[in-house]
């Protein structure tokens, strides 16, 4: 089994807006593509044109629809990978050491080398974010982008996950959760996010902005919502306008 | 254990090269990483103005579809029966002297017996070129089964419109209205302003049956009854009306609500506009009380003004919107069932509407000038904004919508103004400064004029000296006056029916016309393969050009091969389709970033060629020989007006110049190394009220957008459709048949109005519904194994009461029937869905043997298309006549008029109608991808941990 490393100051991880995202998986294919050229073995891709076709993301969107009494039912594109927990029971449950969380930063990783692929941590982990690459019999797992965020050859702005630089519609945020100044701090403040399953007790470092309320207008319509009228037919109406014209 | 080092800092290519995605039509910049000059990532362009570093989808999936096993290898010809998919691979010269043996004789003698349509084409003002040269008619790309009601229907209003014409002021816009299904036009850019919107918690209201998409991240979702998105907005306009919330400053400035119209019902100009000698329209100066010219100098024109003259009354427009809109037929009460919404809903929108566009006016502190002389000290802006696009679009009330939609903007004073909707050069540019379609065919010469433009009057109707249609596609007809984009979905159709009349040659490019493309796509591969007596095809010839192994292959008897996007040259033109942005003109390029490895070549170099040889004008020089060796040469040299060439960017010898220049030797080279597009900034002073703005038109005519100042107002009174009413009423010489008379005198009103797109009909009492998926919309090619594994199954979505009456659960198939067949798929519950409505992705279903997928892939077993169930005729009338299932103004396709029943059944092996395998021309794609460029930028085995 594996051990943790202390509590890291710097907790690196992913705000993600479930108000914006519009489940367009942008993020899921960017992902695709930086980590099938980077980071371990190719994410393969079996029966790729046949009838189960397979392959290895690191990042999945998932879509809910959900019904309520008391308006229309909602849809909730919910994009999902590594939570990079700060219990991360992926990695005590490791057998060789294969999966670790990095001391610096938090990170969760894979190291293919010593991975066995016997994918006890993808038991482990509660919420499915990793996923055992079929034809490298290593498992998969979100890096957070560790070949971006710190790479000299990258330029500085381009120092963010994949999945972030690509979203169209701004909704997935990459920093410091162990910075309260950070943005993705006062993000989660100000919004008040959430821990995915918090009663797992693991800690996520990734967080979720929760949709905004919506289908107010279906409320019954108030005084102020009927607009006054001016002239139910044309002839009044065309009278209002004379009188209108004249103040313009 | 210690953590294993890792490489921090691996390279991410040897080299990165910047051109423009074609994954869809949204056109973004990307960055395409190569390593051994091979393409390894492609991440979004951060300098790009129009997705400014984001990347959809379908972007980052561009390597899968460069490297996929259904590209096209070689040129072919066609050996088996049409259909097959049995065909022989030839040299480039022997597929090029064949078409060249069949289109000569044509072009010498019958240049109409050439049907080119082209499909998904970015390439059209090149591509039409072309076509006129050769002297056909008959050429189209696909707007017309797209949204060609949208282009014409702004156009026609407005001088512009949605998408490439316009888009909503993201920056300034309080509340946003999105209409239907518009996942797509354009992609990230919505995407990129839904979210400043929310980031300022900005109302966006979605009006779509489905709530998929965008309608999922809407603060509001009104799940609107298809087709009656033209009542709810026309009852709004009633609402709006009704209590007096309109801008009137705006209307009366910069509409043509304040002309005069013939007011007598008697007089064959009823309708029509009053004009001076000059043929000035007229208005009735509030200063004076006298007819002025519209854009005289100081006249501040009356919306209310009334005259009398040579014995005839002339009132305003507005008087006549007033009588129209007013009408109780509008109000909320009336229209709110039928569009399943309650009457306080409507209200309650009409009154959020007027407050956000009144109460909540914004400024912006910079002065401008009018063509009428007057300076302004600030820019009063209205923030709403709207969009919508194929989902309004696709029914046969679309053009009306679309013109309502855009009398809403209008009388809010939401259309070029802070907050409110913006242009895109080279829009705005009115009806007047298009070109009018040209149909003259002369033997051996090019056509007398562009193909496409906009018809003022049954003047400029198409038709030959019959009166019957000119076109093949019947554009431009009775049938269709407006016909803005041409019918593609009508030619295979016509041309199989010889009706107006036989052609020789059909010659397709981009177009899947015998599966997703067409309506009836089961009855369109009979026509394709249709024979005569004598065993000869009913269409002769057919040639097609694709880059990869779609279903439409089959059925051509030759194939010349295009290549990827990531290996040709493309201009995205500002004669064309532009990337421009509201605040600045833009261009851009494709170059090949990587060179074919297969016997392939770019379809617009193959034009060149192929022009050379048919020795067509333009396309040869003065001795005959080819005058563009290839695209690239052409987007360099071809000069459209003198110093007016494809690109605007670094014109003039030394590439000093830009909109007009000469020639630039080294054009292409420059975009290459400024990442592959042009921007041209608009100043500050231009940048809004571009119709009436001086400082903005002259910028236009500066960068040769045109020649002289357009100042124009908005037509909320189409002219042109009261023409071809006129026409329906018997004034005129130019008469439509008498069967078409009451539908134009009934729909081609001059004012926007509602009609039901379709007969009610108690036995197909459900609406059905496709649209393509973010991660697929308007992404042709092949069937890309990323996206595959996101959308690769189709269910037909069914609504709750549909669910619950029929009995259905998780697992079932459904029978589904229209008036023209019947299919059986997969069904699956969906709430937020319209109670009258079901819906599917389309276009995920596929035919065995294309795409080089396994025929046991479940796009092929399970997948569907809705397609089976719609015509594109009507059903017969009995009298003998073939309606065309499309709007009678444009010709649009009707594709979101289907109405179907729907039975539980038990499920069969696969989706039915099961159409047999095509023969693959490139075989079956590999079991495993694993793409990995190797071991030189980072270990050797690939493994994490070393350095």
């Amino acid at each position: 089994m594996t051990q943790l490393p202390p509590a890291s100051d710097k907790k690196l991880g992913l705000v993600i807006d479930l108000d914006i995202c519009v489940g367009c998986h942008a993020c899921v294919i960017s992902c695709k593509g930086w980590n099938t050229e980077n980071y371990g073995a190719p994410l393969s891709d079996m029966d790729a044109y046949g009838e189960n076709p397979v392959g290895s993301f690191l990042n999945r969107v998932h879509s809910f629809e959900i019904e309520l009494e008391d308006g229309p039912a909602q849809n909730v594109h919910f994009p999902k990978s590594c939570l990079h927990c700060e219990t991360a029971p992926c990695v005590t449950v490791c057998p060789t050491g294969a999966s670790y969380k990095r001391a610096e930063d938090g990170i969760v990783l894979v190291n293919e080398e010593a991975c066995i692929g016997c994918g006890l941590c993808a038991w482990a982990c509660p919420y499915g974010a990793r996923e055992m690459d079929q034809a490298e019999g290593v498992m998969k797992k979100c890096t957070l982008c560790v070949d971006r965020i710190y790479n000299e050859n990258l330029a500085a702005e381009d120092q963010i996950p994949a999945c972030v630089r690509s979203c169209p519609t701004g909704a997935r945020h990459f920093g410091d959760f162990g910075d309260p100044n950070s943005a993705v701090s006062q993000l989660v403040a100000e919004r008040e996010a959430v821990d995915l399953m918090p009663e797992q007790g693991t800690k996520p470092v990734n967080k979720y902005l929760l949709p905004r309320i919506k289908d107010r207008w279906l409320d019954q319509p108030e005084a102020g919502d009927v607009l006054p009228v001016v002239a139910e037919e044309p002839e009044g109406f065309l009278k209002w306008l004379d009188k209108a014209l004249e103040k313009l | 254990m210690a953590e294993p080092l890792l490489n921090l800092s691996p390279r991410p290519s040897d080299e990165v090269r910047q051109t423009t995605c074609y994954m869809c039509a949204c056109r973004c910049g990307i960055n395409v990483h190569l390593k051994k000059g091979k393409p390894v990532y492609i991440e979004g362009n951060r300098d790009h103005p129009v997705n400014q570093g984001v990347l959809c989808a379908k972007g980052s999936a561009g390597i899968m579809q460069v490297l996929a096993p259904s590209r096209l290898q070689q040129p072919l010809k066609r050996v088996g029966p049409r259909g097959s998919g049995e065909f022989e691979p030839v040299s480039w010269e022997e597929a090029l002297q064949l078409a060249t043996g069949w289109l000569a004789p044509l072009h010498r003698e019958n240049p109409e017996k050439l049907a080119f349509f082209t499909g998904r084409d970015q390439s059209q003002s090149f591509t039409s070129y072309w076509a006129q040269a050769f002297g056909t008619p008959n050429y189209a790309a696909h707007g017309g089964f797209c949204s060609v009601n949208m282009a014409a229907g702004g156009i026609y209003t407005m001088g512009g419109a949605f998408w490439e014409f316009g888009q909503p002021d993201w920056d300034n816009t309080k509340l946003f209205m999105l209409f239907g299904v518009a996942e797509d036009h354009d992609s990230n850019p919505i995407k990129m302003g839904i979210g400043k919107l929310k980031a300022r918690g900005a109302r966006i209201i979605g009006v779509n049956p489905v709530r998929s998409g965008y309608n999922a991240v809407a603060d509001d979702w009104i799940g609107i009854t298809p087709g009656t998105d033209g009542l709810l907005i026309l009852a709004l306009v009633h609402c709006l009306m009704a209590a007096g919330k309109i801008d009137l400053d705006y209307l009366s400035r910069w509409t043509n609500a304040p002309l005069l119209l013939n007011d007598d019902p008697g007089s064959p100009d009823y309708g029509l506009f009053l004009r001076d000698a000059e043929g000035n329209k007229l208005v009735i100066d509030k200063n004076t009380g006298k007819p002025a010219r519209w854009d005289a100098k100081g006249v501040r024109p009356d919306l209310n003004g009334q005259l009398q003259r040579d014995g005839l009354t002339h009132r305003t427009v507005m008087a006549r919107m007033a009588a129209k809109y007013l009408d109780p037929a509008y109000a909320p009460e009336q229209v709110a069932e039928r569009c399943g919404l309650q009457p306080g809903q409507i209200r309650k929108l009409a009154a959020d509407l007027a407050r956000t566009a009144f109460d909540e006016a914004i400024e912006i502190q910079q002065s401008w000038t009018d063509f009428r002389g007057e300076t302004h000290e600030v820019m009063v802006g209205r923030p709403v904004s709207f969009h919508a696009m194929r989902g309004i679009s696709a029914h046969a009330n679309g053009f009306q919508t679309c013109r309502a939609l855009h009398l809403l903007q209008i009388l809010l004073g939401a259309v070029e103004v802070p907050g409110g909707f913006r242009f895109k050069p080279p829009y705005p540019k009115p009806v007047s400064a298009h070109p009018k379609p040209h149909c003259k065919v002369t033997p051996g010469a090019p056509l007398d004029g562009p193909h496409l433009g906009y018809v003022e009057g049954p003047d400029d109707l198409c038709l030959k000296e019959d009166g019957s249609p000119a076109r093949i596609d019947k554009a431009y007809s009775w049938e269709n006056p407006m016909s803005a984009h041409g019918l593609m979905h009508m030619v295979i159709s016509n041309a199989y029916a010889g009706d107006p009349y036989p052609v020789d040659v059909l010659f397709l490019y981009m177009a899947n016309m015998s599966w997703n493309s067409s309506m009836n796509s089961g009855g369109v591969m009979e026509m394709l393969t249709a024979t005569n007596a004598d065993g000869s095809y009913v269409i002769p010839k057919i040639i097609y050009s694709d880059a990869y192994s779609s279903e439409m292959v089959a059925y051509a008897d030759l194939i010349l091969p295009d290549t990827t996007y990531l290996e040709r040259h493309d201009c995205i033109s500002l004669l064309d389709r532009p990337i421009s942005e509201a605040d600045a003109a833009a261009d851009a390029i494709r170059w090949p970033v990587i060179e074919p490895d297969r016997d392939v070549r770019g379809f617009q170099s193959v034009l060149c060629d192929l022009g050379a040889r048919l020795g067509l004008q333009g396309f040869v020089k003065e001795d005959g020989s080819q005058k563009y060796a290839d695209y690239a040469d052409y987007i360099t040299h071809h000069e459209r007006r003198p110093g007016i060439g494809p690109l605007a960017g670094w014109r003039g010898k030394k590439g000093e110049k830009s909109g007009r220049g000469e020639v630039n030797e080294t054009q292409l080279q420059t975009y290459i190394d400024n990442g592959s597009f042009f921007t041209a900034h608009i100043p500050q002073e231009a940048l809004y009220f571009k119709p009436w703005n001086k400082a903005y038109q002259d910028w236009a005519v500066e960068t040769g957008l045109y020649d002289a100042p357009q100042f124009y107002l908005f037509d909320l009174w189409s002219e042109p459709l009261r023409r071809f009413q006129l026409a329906a009423e018997g004034h005129g010489t130019r008469q439509p048949p008498d069967h078409l008379r009451a539908r134009i005198k009934a729909q081609l009103d001059p004012l926007p109005l509602w009609y039901a797109p379709q007969e009610e009909t108690a036995d197909y009492p459900y609406h059905a519904l496709t649209q393509r998926p973010m991660a697929m919309y308007h992404s042709w090619g092949t069937q890309n194994a990323w996206l595959r594994q996101i959308h690769g199954i189709n269910p037909l979505y069914l609504p709750e009461q549909i669910w619950q009456e029929k009995g259905f659960a998780e697992g079932d198939w459904a029978e589904v029937t229209s008036p023209h067949g019947s299919i059986t798929v997969p069904v699956a519950r969906m709430a937020g869905l319209n109670s009258k409505t079901v819906w599917t992705w389309n276009a995920i279903g596929k035919r065995k043997g294309a795409w080089a997928l396994d025929e046991k892939a479940p796009e092929a077993s399970k997948g569907f298309l809705l397609n089976h169930l719609i015509h594109e005729l009507l059903p017969p009338k009995g009298d003998g006549l073939r309606w065309a299932n499309s709007d009678p103004v444009t010709g649009q396709a009707a594709w979101f008029d289907l109405r179907v029943a729907i039975e539980k059944t038990e499920p069969p092996a696969e989706s039915q109608p099961h159409f047999p395998p095509q023969k693959s021309p490139v075989g079956r794609g590999p079991q495993t991808v694993r793409q990995q460029s190797g071991p030189d930028q980072q270990s050797p085995q690939k493994k994490a941990g070393e350095r």
